[in-house]
């Protein structure tokens, strides 16, 4: 839009570029020109990657979802918000939200609790923590693929090492992946286990953040190591958590790959995620036009998320 | 005294929660170097009794592994590369340049950061699909070749390279293209190196968007391929785990090499807030 303004104000630019010359006062007007071309060149590559992969597709999806579609994907016709109503008089849809709040319950609270742990007990002088470290945030680098195809083992009912591990304290073996009573918590323990070494490192990096003064003053104010922990670093680690559970929520809706590979929605749809019943509403039933409401509907709510975390952000700065 | 005690149990403490933590990758290096009797027996082995490296050359029977890798690499680096051109760029635009309709801009960016890629996935395959891109490396790559997440990045660097450096390039004569090619991009490398190891994870390790646009086995990426590898659980466990092995070793290796990479990328994002 802009490049298209300045190509068409050229004449005019050139002009007062030579009043300007006329006058002696140099070419500014001239170089602000060239600085907005340039700019728009430097820009130009992930303009127009943003416009096709991400711009566009935003606006298909709209167009999409209040079409129907034929099974190649192409559009039937006009339906209104029918894709919508669909999905709202469907259960598999609300039961889909359903399970992706059991899953973010499950997962987020958790994930972020022993992350803390983790980065609490490894912060600070010792010796020897960087190997502590190194081993807490190594789930960050695994790939969804690989650590689920790992978990898928670790699960087998009859040779996997859970169960054998459930037998050496005398427990009855379990079904984890099988039994719709324990799908979603096994996926859900996989996915805690994954998200640890993120949440590890901004959480460390956070007690890295709060100055030395700080403890040491606390140490001679005579507080233990505990309190110290939740008087006063847990207080100022709070926007680093805060962020940790905003980004942790939106992560856990966009769950695929754990799923997909592990239980693949089943056992009776126990483990049906949203992005999961996107992926089988237009890929697998070829309806693109109720997997794209869907899809808006996920977007709506992480919107709404990152909106809160600005809102909160805001605020945080206020206050401070 | 009692100080040596509570570093010993803290030592203790931080040991097996590590040990609890690395498990899974463990119990995956273990059972890649058991024969295929010792992975799949009753009580499971823990240790192998001999180490079979030979698994490591047999898988590449089982699977086109050979394939999923050199098509993962290939794809990971050409995006890396192109986001860092993509992206470095943009970044100085927006750090140094003033131009016409910035912030919008810049906005613009920002949202492609907060909005999960999911949600245009089915308009991107149809996208992809119509433009005959299927099952081929520049529907994997394409897609990919611009990073909101990495201009963000290296615009919060170049924000902070000190002002006297543009200015003394500026009274040298050097234009912008001059100051980012010569004076910006020599000076970043860390930043850069940040957003290297990054996007490479982030291609080495994505799952649902080749799951979606390939299909066949010489297309397929590194992790799509390990999804294969599971429906030969029945008998070949241990094979299936050397493949597990040869696929997260560059992870691994990042890891180690790029930990300080991956904290900076990763808490730029938290510390905006």
């Amino acid at each position: 839009m802009n490049g298209l303004d300045d190509t068409l104000n050229l004449p005019r630019e050139k002009v007062s570029q030579r009043i300007a010359l006329l006058r002696g006062t140099g070419t500014l007007s001239g170089l602000k020109w060239r600085e907005n071309l340039l700019a728009y060149v430097f820009l130009g590559p992930s303009l127009i990657l943003f416009g096709i992969f991400f711009f566009y597709p935003m606006i298909q999806s709209v167009y999409l979802s209040l079409h129907s579609t034929d099974l190649t994907g192409r559009v039937n016709g006009f339906v209104g918000l029918d894709n919508f109503i669909y999905l709202v008089k469907n259960d598999f849809f609300l039961h889909g939200l359903k399970i992706t709040l059991y899953f973010a319950l499950l997962t987020v609270p958790t994930s972020i609790l022993v992350a803390l742990l983790l980065a609490a007990l490894s912060n600070g002088k010792r010796k020897g923590l960087t190997l502590f470290q190194f081993a807490y945030s190594l789930p960050v680098v695994l790939s969804v693929g690989s650590s689920s195809v790992i978990w898928m083992f670790l699960f087998h009912p009859s040779l996997g090492m859970f169960n054998y591990f459930l037998s050496l304290l005398h427990m009855s073996p379990i079904n984890w992946l099988v039994d719709p009573k324990w799908a979603l918590l096994s996926v859900s323990l996989m996915t805690v286990w994954m998200n640890l070494g993120f949440n590890y490192i901004i959480l460390s990096s956070g007690l890295r953040g709060i100055p030395d003064e700080i403890r040491e003053s606390a140490a001679i104010d005579g507080a233990g190591p505990l309190r110290l922990f939740v008087r006063i670093l847990l207080p100022l680690l709070s926007p680093t958590l805060f962020f940790l559970v905003i980004v942790s929520i939106i992560s856990s809706f966009q769950a695929f790959g754990q799923i997909n590979i592990l239980t693949h929605g089943g056992p009776m749809n126990s483990t049906n995620v949203l992005v999961f019943s996107i992926y089988q509403e237009a890929f697998e039933n070829f309806r693109f036009g109720t997997g794209s409401a869907q899809a808006l509907v996920l977007f709506i709510i992480i919107i709404i998320l990152t909106l809160v975390q600005f809102k909160w952000a805001e605020k945080k700065v206020h206050y401070q | 005294m009692r100080r040596q005690i509570t570093a010993s149990v803290h030592y203790i403490v931080l040991a097996i929660l590590a040990l609890a933590v690395i498990y899974p990758v463990l119990y995956a290096f273990a059972t890649s170097l058991m024969s295929m009797g010792e992975a799949s027996s009753y009580p499971p082995h823990v240790v192998p009794h001999h180490l079979n490296f030979r698994n490591f050359v047999d898988v590449f029977d089982l699977v086109p592994i050979a394939a999923f890798i050199k098509n993962t690499f290939l794809v990971s680096i050409v995006v890396m590369l192109g986001q860092l051109v993509t992206s470095s760029m943009a970044a100085y635009a927006f750090a140094r340049m003033n131009f016409k309709g910035k912030n919008l801009l810049f906005a613009a960016f920002m949202a492609t950061m907060m909005i999960p890629w999911e949600v245009t996935i089915i308009p991107n395959y149809l996208t992809i699909r119509g433009w005959d891109w299927l099952d081929s490396y520049q529907g994997l790559i394409v897609p990919f070749l611009a990073a909101s997440f990495g201009t963000f990045l290296l615009r919060q660097f170049f924000l902070q390279l000190p002002m006297e450096l543009f200015e003394a390039a500026r009274m040298d004569g050097c234009g912008h293209v001059r100051i980012f090619l010569s004076h910006v991009i020599p000076l970043s490398r860390p930043a850069l190196g940040t957003l290297a190891v990054y996007s490479f994870l982030h291609m080495w390790n994505s799952y649902l968007w080749p799951l979606l646009i390939t299909n066949s086995d010489q297309m397929r990426t590194v992790q799509i391929g390990i999804g294969m590898l599971q429906h030969q659980e029945t008998t070949q466990w241990n094979l299936v785990f050397s493949g597990i092995v040869l696929v997260i070793l560059p992870s691994l290796l990042m890891l180690a090499l790029g930990l300080k990479q991956l904290v900076r990328g990763m808490t730029v994002g938290a510390l905006k807030g």
